[in-house]
């Protein structure tokens, strides 16, 4: 027998608003809402807007951890808002904020624009010097191959990464956890050739090299991206072909 | 400015790097049997005085130790200036910042030098 | 470096880091800790250096060093030294397979191995050390 889905129980949600018409400073407006056993943070949202406060602004798609659009901060930390329940943060009051290191346009809602500039800088497909003649066929992979890439494919670009990354707040410039991961989810991909074009990018300070690796990006990645990893493999690999390129100059890239 | 840093950031990434290994394999050990084991009187190493009489002749030991103390300091340079930079936000004092952590280091790593080619 | 500055737009809030940022959560207290070890690295390095100069100078210089090393609150900072250089090497070792990655026959040692094998490596290196320093530093 299940148990049943209503209850009389509320939980109180905290939510930070802005409203740039109204007020030049964010401020927190606290909302009861039911507590359901089967209610994620991101339908309390929905019951607000639905039933409370029309006027609350936030972003959300699927409501299965595809789109990455629906991240925030929950208590502080950055989360998938469709991927976490309210009963897991019962009693409350439960705190939401925009995700941070962004600017905020609008209550919950950030802006992406800063990111995607960065993430179209670092090349994210991929790169051929010469196409394969169709005649040729397709571009074989091995499993093995496929391995090498596959963890950074998962990327779903909710940029919780980011919201977790005090460098990314720190340094407008830092392309960032996510983004560097994507460089290497094609630069580990046996049909690309544009590792070099990317770490022309990357080998800047702003690239890999502002990062200090505080390694809280891939524990908060909702998919199990390890952004860290990438990066820090990346100065590995930046840093040999440097010595490289200073100990035989003559040798090619 | 933006272009050199481009092209600095391997190579004191590598001492750096270089430098945290060796310090963490063999820093622990020497901090332990040096500086704590030797003046609570666990241990004699009553040997080591004898290297100002000439024991530390092998030029082997004297670059090992040379390396760690040298790579150690550009260790703490490269890893102490970005918690300057993040830690207290100060990345607008890049220049002086830099100059003074690795500076040091380079001051310090050539006082090593030094010192380990007087010995007799 | 040139602060890089974020475009402005008025109608949008970007919160300001606060200063003690690192002091904010768990995770960041553990960061700001490690990375605060290259502090005992460095001074380790000096206390080296300062070894080897009080040994070129001779016995009365070195016995003067030693002398320092024995006093009751030198002693005490070196204890927290030590620690700061164990938490070093722990976080250093722990961390390895991030950027190491390392092939055997083609195929990817998984990452517990890697930090297995760095951890045997720091097993050795103290051992050699301690050896080293027992049979007189020679």
């Amino acid at each position: 027998m299940p148990e049943p889905i209503e209850t009389s129980e509320t939980i109180r949600l905290d939510v930070l608003r802005y409203r740039p018409e109204e007020e030049a400073e964010p401020t927190w407006q606290s909302y009861e809402v039911p507590l359901r056993r089967d209610w994620m943070v991101l339908d309390g949202l929905n019951y607000i807007k639905d039933s409370l406060d029309g006027s609350l602004s936030y972003r959300w798609a699927c409501r299965m951890g595809v789109c990455g659009s629906c991240g925030m901060m929950v208590n502080g930390k950055p989360i998938l808002t469709c991927a976490a329940y309210l009963t897991a943060l019962a009693p409350g009051p439960v705190k939401i904020e925009p995700l941070r290191g962004f600017p905020v346009i609008r209550d919950l809602v950030i802006d992406l624009r800063e990111f995607l500039d960065k993430l179209k800088s670092v090349k994210p497909w991929i790169v051929r010097s010469e196409e394969k003649p169709l005649a040729e066929g397709e571009y074989l992979q091995t499993p093995e191959e496929l391995a090498e890439y596959k963890p950074y494919s998962m990327c779903i670009n909710c940029l919780l990464c980011y919201a977790a990354c005090p460098i990314n707040a720190l340094e407008p410039g830092f392309v960032g956890p996510a983004a560097i991961a994507l460089a290497q989810r094609y630069n580990f991909d046996s049909r690309d050739q544009g590792a070099a074009e990317r770490l022309d990018i990357l080998s800047r300070h702003e690239g890999i090299w502002a990062c200090t690796f505080v390694g809280e990006c891939s524990a908060v990645c909702p998919k199990g991206v390890d952004p860290a990893g990438a990066i820090q493999r990346y100065k590995v690999r930046a840093t040999a072909d440097w010595w490289r390129s200073v100990l035989m100059p003559w040798g090619t890239r | 400015m933006r272009r050199s840093r481009r092209s600095s950031e391997p190579f004191f990434w590598a001492l750096f790097s270089s430098g945290g290994m060796l310090a963490a394999l063999v820093m622990p050990a020497l901090a332990l049997c040096l500086w704590v084991a030797r003046p609570l009187g666990w241990v004699d190493f009553a040997d080591l005085a004898k290297l100002s009489g000439g024991g530390v002749g092998s030029p082997l030991v004297r670059l090992f130790v040379f390396v760690v103390i040298s790579l150690a300091l550009f260790h703490w340079a490269h890893r102490f200036r970005y918690t300057l930079y993040d830690g207290l936000q100060l990345a607008h004092l890049y220049g002086l910042i830099a100059t003074l952590c690795y500076g040091g280091a380079t001051l310090l790593t050539v006082l090593a030098a030094w010192v380990l080619l007087r010995f007799p | 470096m040139n602060p890089a500055y974020r475009p402005h737009h008025p109608r949008w809030h970007r919160e300001r880091m606060p200063i003690f940022w690192w002091l904010g959560q768990p995770a960041y207290v553990k960061f700001i800790t490690r990375e605060l070890t290259s502090l005992a690295v460095g001074y380790g390095a000096l206390l080296l250096l300062a070894e080897v100069y009080t040994l070129e100078r001779g016995p009365a210089a070195h016995d003067r060093f030693l002398h320092f090393l024995a006093a009751p609150p030198v002693l005490v900072f070196h204890l927290l030294v030590c620690a700061a250089l164990l938490f070093h090497t722990v976080t250093w070792l722990n961390l390895a397979p991030k950027a190491l990655v390392v092939r055997l026959g083609g195929r990817r040692l998984p990452d517990w191995a890697v930090v297995a094998g760095h951890y045997l490596l720091w097993l050795a290196a103290s051992g050699a050390v301690v050896v080293w320093l027992l049979r007189g530093g020679s």
